[in-house]
């Protein structure tokens, strides 16, 4: 642009005024030493983690292989732990969270693009809001949760009571909120705003200038998320979905509240150990149950993973 | 040298759409908000309905409510200070000086949302001793893990919208050390983010459920829940209640920063973080 | 990484040539015409009845500060927004009524438009694979499109592995690819580094002029647009204010803003005589203007190169700064009343010239542009 008049700089700089720096960066010596002051920044939430997270991990790694009279290596704790009723736990668990992350996953997607993507007045009061109310909802569960959709689709409830006025009668249909589809529909009250907050940044990371490019370039809408915005957002959605799985998978007092048990679910059996409920000899099932849940979810997390790498290699 | 492929002829589509914009009426958009909305507000109307707004009132006169209130009031607190005194020194260092650990520090701060608290606790009352177990505050410390995944989230936002390296950098050449520096220089700028992982701690600590009630501890969510046993109106108006102020209390949070920002020139805030699962009543 | 971008590069291809005229034979060039293009947002006119013709062939720059509306009507032009009246015509017919995806041209965006899914080679092919072109026939048009811009050996290499200048390059290969009627440029070389920019340049005119596509190219770096355009049009506040070839919008720009726009500008405090003529400097001048003049004090715009000055005691300024640029030296000079002016000189004179000397600045008898003053 006009007027860069060039100036040939007077000669020597000045350093800052008394420059001090971190003592802890400027450590001289060997190398090792300096890695090590390095990484000693995160000793404090190290420690921290390990203390209050691994630790109580470890002990749950250990128990379960304790018999818990002999205090002996077993293998019984497991067994029990992998048949019969808690065997079925771990399905029914497992079959929930596919239905209670994937759905709401999906709707989640639609609606944190619909906030996205939205232009004009209100539009960033609509995205405010949603993303408020994700913050509060995904927090929101157990025995009110159940309640609310008692009150409302409960077989004497208020929507149901609506529906069969017009000629719906949905328990007919066999539906009810105490069976697996029940729960699940309970479940994407939290999972569904959980899903809009992780995945709104991987939005974020869409360019228009890719839309427009494949625009110019002859794609109609079809065309682009077929080639170019499905294929870069799939990593991220994956990885999205493993969280809601997972997060499924840990729910505990909405499931105790709708179901009292007459659904087997792995996390409220374990619950069940803490509260006493047990068979003498099998006190230490309850960690075999944990150590069960422990490893489920560090697979889970490992594909987290995995699909993160992979949106971060495109989206950033 | 016909190497070239002919290219079919492109003629431009002799019926000319009158140049609207295309794409500008976006019906999917409003169905799926329309849905969304009708799925999320019809059960808090039918619960309500059921309930009756007369048992707001007698909430915070009923037996035991002001106790477990307190109790779970200073259990937030304890969570925010260790929490804070934990997350903000790590997060800014971790993207000082070992940006490449900002990918493990993600994963690892993601896992309570993945662990169960039920197994979470199961272990915790394995291994603490005595001494830290009966007292109230072993749960705060506990909460300070539940809630490390909104802390982190909310922190590396905010760092991540500003120029930490540079900001430092700049400070330090001025002759700031490391306390000004991060008093002083980079706080005031994490404002947003503080405060957004503030309000959700406390929206955790008010509402997690499944630890408090496992370890004994009558918090405030345990209470509800207890209560609810006697009267379920109260409890489910106190909930809904909850509900509702911490999400008013959100909406003021995030227009207020955004106001602000604008006047230094940034754009919209909101409270990008990740929520802690379902709380109130659970977990 | 950049080292390797030369710009032998580009030209070294063989096919290109085939290439150039099998693009050229189809078309027989596009002609463009924007005819009273305005575009309103709330208060703010990003566009005011703008005009252009772009004759087949011809490369015009748009040139501007941000927000001029310079980008604006590009996109108008693409597709991706509508003005609120006025028409675009390619070829003498309105495409208005045409989605962005059907209007043949080809584009390049500033930066990161490259589809990060697809390596080099796929992007390249995306438009032909839009318009139903077979998979090897494709996929050979596309290697042959790497090639001319240089980059044959980076077919496979995924978006994310390629440097800016890379990037740039291939969504040039991409645009190219669909032998579009009009090339579209939204300010393509403002992401890279200076040396990446210049070498690039060059490579985009080049194969515009062998192709022989019209191209519109949006930039706010007058150095780019003075060396690359066929015709630059400078606008201002969504009005055109010159359009002109760039040795005439250098030498005799039409209103002050283009004069300060374009170059060095030197503001000289002047008095307006009779009969058009103003005087300067103790000189009297033919004058002439793009700006109304009212009955206010006026400015006279001068270039550096157009100015005279040697050592006098008892001159009308003093020498405050020099700044040698090779063959000449440019002069900051302080005048009595208290105007600053930089006068280029040959550097040998100059060395006469240090700061502080008295010198005597003065004017050749040529045209000069005026301005009413600015406060």
């Amino acid at each position: 642009m006009a007027d860069m008049t060039d100036t040939v700089t007077a000669p020597g700089s000045h350093a800052g005024p008394g420059a001090r720096r971190f003592p802890f960066l400027l450590r001289p010596g060997s190398n090792r030493a300096r890695t090590l002051a390095r990484y000693g920044g995160l000793a404090p939430f190290v420690a921290y983690v390990l203390i209050f997270l691994i630790i109580p991990l470890v002990a749950i790694i250990k128990y379960a292989f304790v018999d818990p009279k002999t205090n002996a290596f077993t293998w019984s704790n497991i067994d029990i732990a992998v048949h019969g009723s808690y065997l079925h736990g771990f399905e029914q668990s497992l079959e929930l969270s596919l239905i209670a992350s994937v759905i709401p996953g999906v709707f989640g997607l639609l609606i944190a693009y619909a906030i996205f993507t939205a232009r004009g007045r209100g539009a960033a009061w609509l995205r405010q809001t949603v993303i408020t109310a994700s913050g509060v909802f995904a927090n929101f569960g157990g025995v009110p949760l159940a309640f609310l959709f008692i009150a409302s689709f409960g077989s004497v409830a208020l929507v149901t009571g609506w529906l069969s006025d017009i000629g719906l009668n949905i328990y007919s249909w066999g539906f009810s909120l105490y069976t697996m589809s029940g729960v699940a529909l309970v479940y994407m009250y939290f999972q569904i705003p959980l899903m809009i907050l992780i995945m709104l940044p991987a939005l974020e990371g869409l360019r228009p200038a890719w839309r427009e490019a494949a625009e110019n370039l002859g794609a109609r809408s079809w065309d682009y998320w077929r080639h170019v915005g499905g294929p870069v957002l799939l990593p991220s959605f994956m990885s999205c979905v493993m969280l809601l799985f997972g997060s499924a998978l840990a729910a505990y007092a909405t499931a105790e509240a709708l179901t009292s048990g007459t659904i087997p679910l792995t996390s409220i059996q374990i619950g069940s150990f803490l509260n006493g409920n047990v068979i003498a000899g099998q006190q230490n099932v309850g960690y075999a149950l944990s150590l069960g849940m422990v490893v489920i979810i560090a697979i889970l997390m490992t594909c987290y993973v995995l699909f993160q790498r992979r949106a971060s290699k495109w989206l950033r | 040298m016909a190497a070239v492929v002919t290219k079919p002829a492109q003629a431009p589509a002799p019926a000319a759409t009158p140049g609207r914009r295309r794409g500008s009426f976006p019906v999917w958009r409003w169905v799926i908000l329309l849905i969304a909305a009708v799925y999320f507000l019809l059960p808090l109307y039918a619960a309500l309905r059921f309930a009756g707004l007369k048992a707001f009132g007698t909430v915070f006169t009923s037996p035991g409510f002001v106790p477990a209130l307190w109790l779970s009031l200073r259990l937030a607190a304890v969570t925010w200070v260790v929490s804070m005194a934990l997350m903000i020194p790590t997060t800014v260092y971790v993207h000082l000086r070992m940006p490449a650990m900002r990918r493990l520090l993600e994963s690892v701060t993601i896992l309570p949302i993945v662990i169960p608290p039920v197994v979470l606790i199961i272990g915790v009352l394995q291994v603490m001793p005595l001494s830290l177990r009966a007292s109230v505050w072993m749960l705060g410390l506990e909460y300070v893990i539940l809630a490390m995944p909104f802390a982190y989230r909310a922190l590396d936002a905010g760092l991540r919208a500003i120029d930490v390296k540079t900001l430092t950098e700049a400070s330090n050449s001025l002759g700031g050390g490391l306390f000004t520096t991060l008093w002083r220089v980079l706080l005031p700028n994490l404002r947003t983010a503080v405060i957004s992982a503030t309000i959700l701690i406390v929206a955790l600590v008010l509402g997690e459920f499944t630890m408090a009630s496992l370890a004994l501890k009558e918090t405030f969510p345990v209470w509800i829940v207890l209560f609810d046993q006697l009267n379920a109106n109260i409890s489910v108006s106190a909930s809904i209640f909850a509900l509702v102020v911490t999400w008013v209390f959100l909406m003021l949070i995030t227009v207020a920063a955004t106001r602000q920002s604008r006047r230094t020139g940034g754009g919209e805030v909101t409270l990008f973080t990740v929520a802690p699962r379902e709380t109130i009543g659970n977990l | 990484m950049t080292a390797n971008e030369t710009t032998a590069d580009a030209t070294k291809s063989a096919k290109g040539v085939a290439w150039a005229g099998a693009a050229g034979g189809e078309h027989g060039g596009t002609s463009v015409s924007l005819r009273g293009l305005t575009r309103v947002f709330g208060a703010t006119r990003a566009l005011d009845e703008m005009s252009l013709e772009i004759a087949p062939g011809e490369l015009v720059a748009l040139l501007g500060p941000s927000g001029c509306g310079k980008t604006t009507a590009l996109r108008i032009v693409a597709g991706f927004e509508f003005a609120d009246s006025g028409e675009v015509l390619i070829d003498g017919r309105d495409v208005s009524g045409i989605p962005a995806s059907r209007r043949d041209m080809g584009m390049v965006f500033q930066s990161y438009s490259l589809f990060p899914n697809m390596h080099a080679l796929d992007n390249v092919a995306f438009g032909l694979r839009m318009r139903k072109v077979g998979g090897a026939d494709r996929r050979k048009r596309a290697a042959e499109l790497l090639d001319m811009v240089g980059l044959a050996p980076q077919a496979g290499q995924y978006p994310h592995q390629l440097s800016g200048g890379q990037q740039q390059r291939v969504a040039l290969a991409r645009a190219l690819a669909i032998e579009p009627r009009v090339l579209l440029l939204d300010e393509p070389l403002s992401a890279l580094d200076a040396k990446v920019r210049l070498q690039l340049r060059e490579q985009i005119r080049t194969l515009q002029q062998r192709l022989g596509t019209t191209t519109l190219f949006v930039t706010h770096d007058q150095e780019e647009a003075l060396s690359m355009a066929d015709r630059v049009g400078v606008m201002r506040a969504g009005r055109l204010e010159q359009v002109a070839d760039p040795a005439e919008l250098y030498s005799r720009p039409a209103t002050a803003f283009v004069a300060e726009f374009v170059g060095t500008m030197n503001r000289l405090p002047a008095e307006l005589g009779g009969a058009g003529t103003v005087t300067v400097l103790g000189t009297t001048v033919p004058a002439h203007s793009g700006d109304p003049l009212g009955s206010g004090p006026v400015d006279a715009l001068i270039r550096p190169e157009n100015l005279t000055v040697k050592a006098a005691e008892g001159g009308n300024g003093i020498v405050t700064n020099r700044t040698f640029l090779g063959a000449v030296t440019r002069v900051a000079v302080r005048l009595s009343g208290d105007t600053e002016v930089s006068v280029d000189v040959s550097s040998a004179v100059a060395l006469e010239m240090a700061p502080g000397t008295a010198v005597q600045v003065g004017l050749p008898v040529a045209p000069v542009l005026v301005t009413p003053r600015s406060s």
